[in-house]
């Protein structure tokens, strides 16, 4: 699925990024460490997270973006290096589970393993 | 004159909701005193308000005592913070309630007792310390820094709220003046390096909720006496001063 969809579909808010980019498959984790170690590429990673550790996540593991729940917006510093590396951000105002369960009817059943 | 003080600078009070119940400081100073300790700090969630009362319990049990708080991030990542004074302390506390949201349920999570100087309780603390505060870990950091504090990492080594486990790895431009690697890493590892910290110098402490646990891990500083410049001076490894052992 083309992250274009997604961002039309659930309405989401662009900070940062390209967004015509494949979709592999999702991963929820507020944990960077467990991202690190579960998130697969072109995954679309769903967090409250807003550090700027979440762009260099975002760029090890290949992944196609970053979707901020609850209405949070990244800090300045995140929203500057995303741009510098071309990562992207997004955000909703859904909570975590509401914004899973949307993904999952949409087609997005896993990190695509 | 240089000389070894075998510390243990991460140790919860009855004011932390998960503390058991006899940490009251007085009791804490006693069993630092038992178990051959130099010096403590006690370090409670978000909160500072048992301090006060470990200042005479210390002088009485010929302890050093530094003045301390472990800190709870926007990201859920613990910071200890170890000041000369309870001045500055209280400075950081005024930073941390103003972004700290939230009542405590002590049902759930555990009364949050004050204790007088006449190891009575004075008060019970209705805010939510176990909770996070709107502050980045780095807001936090220069916080303590502005006020003339240590800032170390809280057992790096830990999935839950610590730096590691919350971000993924140390942020390159955190000013952190250490980590501490939690005693459960060094039991299970048979180890004493942490090797996703490098360049930072490593500390352990016993971060004590149960009096039976103070100063099972402690660090053993080589410094003149027990001030915050002589503690940095010993994590820098300056001066003749250094973090010799811990355990």
């Amino acid at each position: 699925m083309n992250l274009k969809d997604i961002i039309e579909r659930l309405d989401l808010k662009v900070y940062s990024g390209n967004t015509d980019r494949e979709v592999s498959g999702g991963y929820a984790s507020d944990l960077l460490s467990d991202v690190i170690a579960n998130a697969k590429p072109d995954n679309l990673w769903i967090t409250l997270q807003t550090h700027m550790n979440i762009v260099a996540v975002a760029n090890l593991k290949e992944l196609s973006g970053i979707i901020l729940i609850n209405n949070r917006e990244p800090e300045e510093t995140t929203l500057s290096k995303a741009k510098e590396e071309d990562i992207t951000i997004l955000s909703t105002g859904m909570q975590c589970f509401e914004l899973v369960g949307k993904l999952y009817e949409m087609g997005i059943h896993g990190n695509g393993e | 004159m240089l000389k070894e003080y075998k510390a243990d600078f991460h140790i919860h009070s009855c004011l932390s909701p998960c503390g058991d119940i006899q940490m009251t400081p007085k009791a804490i100073a006693e069993q630092a005193k038992a178990n051959g300790l130099n010096a403590i700090c006690i370090c409670d969630h978000n909160s500072s308000e048992n301090t006060a009362a470990a200042i005479e319990a210390c002088k009485q049990n010929g302890i050093e005592l530094l003045f301390g708080m472990e800190v709870n991030s926007k990201e859920e990542v613990h910071t200890l913070a170890l000041f000369d004074d309870i001045h500055s302390l209280n400075e950081l506390q005024k930073t941390v309630y103003d972004n700290l949201n939230g009542e405590n349920d002590d049902e759930t999570f555990g009364y949050q007792m004050v204790i007088n100087e006449d190891d009575e309780i004075a008060d019970i603390n209705p805010r939510l310390l176990i909770g996070a505060t709107e502050l980045t870990v780095e807001t936090i950091v220069d916080r303590i820094h502005e006020l003339g504090g240590i800032a170390l990492a809280s057992h790096v080594d830990r999935e839950r709220f610590s730096l590691i486990g919350q971000l993924g790895f140390i942020p390159p431009d955190l000013k952190l003046d250490g980590v501490e690697i939690s005693p459960n890493y060094i039991r299970k590892s048979m180890r004493y390096d942490f090797p996703m910290a490098p360049g930072f110098t490593q500390v352990t402490f016993s971060d004590a909720h149960f009096l039976h646990d103070i100063g099972k891990t402690f660090t053993i500083f080589l410094v003149e006496k027990i001030t915050v410049s002589e503690i940095k001076k010993a994590l820098e490894n300056k001066d003749g001063r250094s973090v010799i052992a811990y355990s």
